[in-house]
């Protein structure tokens, strides 16, 4: 379980984070939506005691980030914005010191690495050089190595960013089924289908603070169930209708698309701006 | 927590083992051409305190070599930090500040008696043969392990790898140059000499001389190198705290 009980991040004067409550139960597949600037890089790396917290406190697993690091560090793995592995090592030196890191027997090491480069579809590869890899590799091998020491929480720091659309898919398998063997996955991420098509629940944030918390079917409700997108001289104006027969009625000509409601919708009733830039 | 401590030097020890024979054979061309230049086309003009230059040159080159190889981890961690963001993993990890400092400063003097061995190797190839008993090895490592908890408190507190840079020229450089490595600092104006006798490479450069020679260590310059040494460990424990945003 994650508990972030009115976490506050100041730089200086800015406040990155203004006060953010939330629980994440076992479990659970969570995103935490917002536009770049929100605050979700900073929320994650609080929570994996890579920044410090102005105010407020964080629990994973029972155990506090700032008070018990060391005990609350073995909860979860985390796959960062950046590919963070050493180039110049093999996927399995890159896998083998991060099981090193966490206390794993040698015998352990092995087995788990060996069973996730199947589960990663990468067997075969442990001896390749990790700069000899594409993109979409790389990034698995960085999810590979935050489930090898099996922790209960997995943080996915924007993990499709700069990948094309049919890797990115594949990624979005891969989350699933850890999520499928019972892991709790905290995602951030700014494309919108990633957090509709895998999230169990959605958290918009904006300018640091959270703005609303549901399923992604809830939260699409509050704008409406159908939109019509209207091209006009002044740039495109969206309208949104309960029912698909009052959006047909309101579409009169070409300049109208007529479909459904998305959570890039209902973040735009909420804040008034896009969250994909 | 030796356990971590090792994960972290293995990795190092794994990333050397790749570049080694770039790193060995860049290792090899500055006291290659100090050796050349300074000992063998001056050297027989130069005799201090009745010995050869080469003898001489030999032992400072030895303690500058124990100082810029291992401060020379900064460089890597930087690297590691700023380009590779490989510094958050470790961060992410459940280890102590103990076990990370530890294990870069056990990389760090590792490369540095590795350039030790190079320059001993090219010293025979000069025909220069000093005792290499355990009062020489002594004094390289404690200031090797002084300089390597250097890089890692001052790569812990830099901002980018520019400011790095600026460190090394204006740290590391003069302290290569005055610490007792090319000349005997005795030549130099009394003021100037206090000064540099403050300095930990005046120290490592005596005391490495002296042993290399035959001749009793001075205990005080080994007392201080190893007191120093502790200090600036326990301060680089401090700053990987820091380096958290």
């Amino acid at each position: 379980m994650i508990e972030i009980k009115d976490l506050q991040k100041n730089f200086g004067d800015t406040k990155a984070l203004k006060g953010v409550n939330l629980t994440v139960p076992d479990g659970e597949l969570f995103a935490y939506l917002g536009p770049n600037g929100a605050g979700k890089s900073t929320t994650i790396r609080i929570l994996t005691g890579l920044t410090k917290i102005s105010k407020g406190r964080a629990r994973l697993g029972g155990y506090d980030i700032e008070k018990e690091p060391r005990a609350a560090k073995r909860q979860f793995g985390v796959v960062h914005q950046h590919v963070n592995l050493d180039p110049e090592l093999t996927v399995f030196e890159n896998l083998d010191i991060h099981g090193q890191l966490f206390g794993m027997s040698k015998a352990a090491r092995r087995a788990r690495i060996k069973e996730l480069l199947d589960y990663i579809e990468l067997t075969g590869r442990a001896a390749t050089l990790i700069k000899q890899l594409s993109g979409g590799l790389k990034r698995r091998v960085t999810i590979a190595r935050a489930l090898l020491h099996e922790p209960g929480i997995i943080f996915l720091d924007e993990p499709t960013v700069g990948l094309d659309a049919a890797i990115r898919r594949r990624i979005w398998a891969l989350i699933k089924k850890i999520q499928l063997r019972g892991t709790t996955v905290f995602l951030t991420t700014h494309y919108i289908e990633e957090a509709e098509f895998l999230a169990d629940r959605v958290a918009f944030l904006d300018k640091g603070r959270i703005i609303a918390l549901d399923t992604p079917a809830n939260l699409m409700a509050m704008a409406g169930a159908w939109a019509i997108d209207q091209f006009k001289d002044s740039g495109m104006q969206t309208h949104y209708f309960k029912d698909r027969k009052q959006a047909a009625a309101f579409q009169t000509d070409d300049s109208f698309t007529l479909r459904r409601v998305n959570l890039e919708d209902a973040f735009l009733s909420l804040t008034g701006k896009k969250v994909q830039p | 927590m030796i356990n971590e401590c090792l994960a972290i030097y293995r990795r190092e020890m794994l990333i050397l083992k790749r570049r080694l024979i770039r790193q060995m054979a860049g290792q090899a061309v500055s006291p290659l051409l100090y050796l050349v230049t300074f000992g063998y086309a001056m050297g027989d003009k130069i005799r201090f305190d009745g010995i050869s230059y080469l003898d001489f040159l030999l032992p400072g080159l030895v303690a500058m070599s124990s100082m810029t190889r291992s401060f020379a981890i900064a460089t890597d961690i930087n690297v590691a930090r700023f380009y590779w963001h490989i510094f958050d993993e470790f961060q992410a990890a459940p280890i102590s500040n103990v076990s990370y400092v530890a294990g870069e400063v056990l990389a760090g003097m590792t490369r540095a008696l590795m350039g030790i061995i190079i320059i001993l190797g090219l010293g025979l190839l000069f025909g220069v043969h000093l005792a290499y008993g355990p009062m020489f090895w002594l004094p390289i490592l404690l200031n090797s392990f002084l300089f390597a908890s250097l890089a890692v408190a001052l790569a812990m507190l830099v901002k980018n790898h520019a400011d790095q840079s600026l460190l090394v020229n204006f740290v590391i450089t003069p302290m290569a140059f005055l610490g007792g490595t090319f000349f005997p600092i005795a030549r130099l104006p009394g003021w100037l000499q206090s000064i540099l006798k403050l300095l930990p490479l005046t120290h490592a450069s005596k005391a490495i001389r002296q042993a290399a020679l035959g001749k009793p260590v001075n205990l005080h310059s080994l007392a201080l190198l190893a007191a120093l040494g502790a200090v600036i460990f326990l301060i680089a424990l401090g700053c990987v705290n820091r380096a958290r945003d």
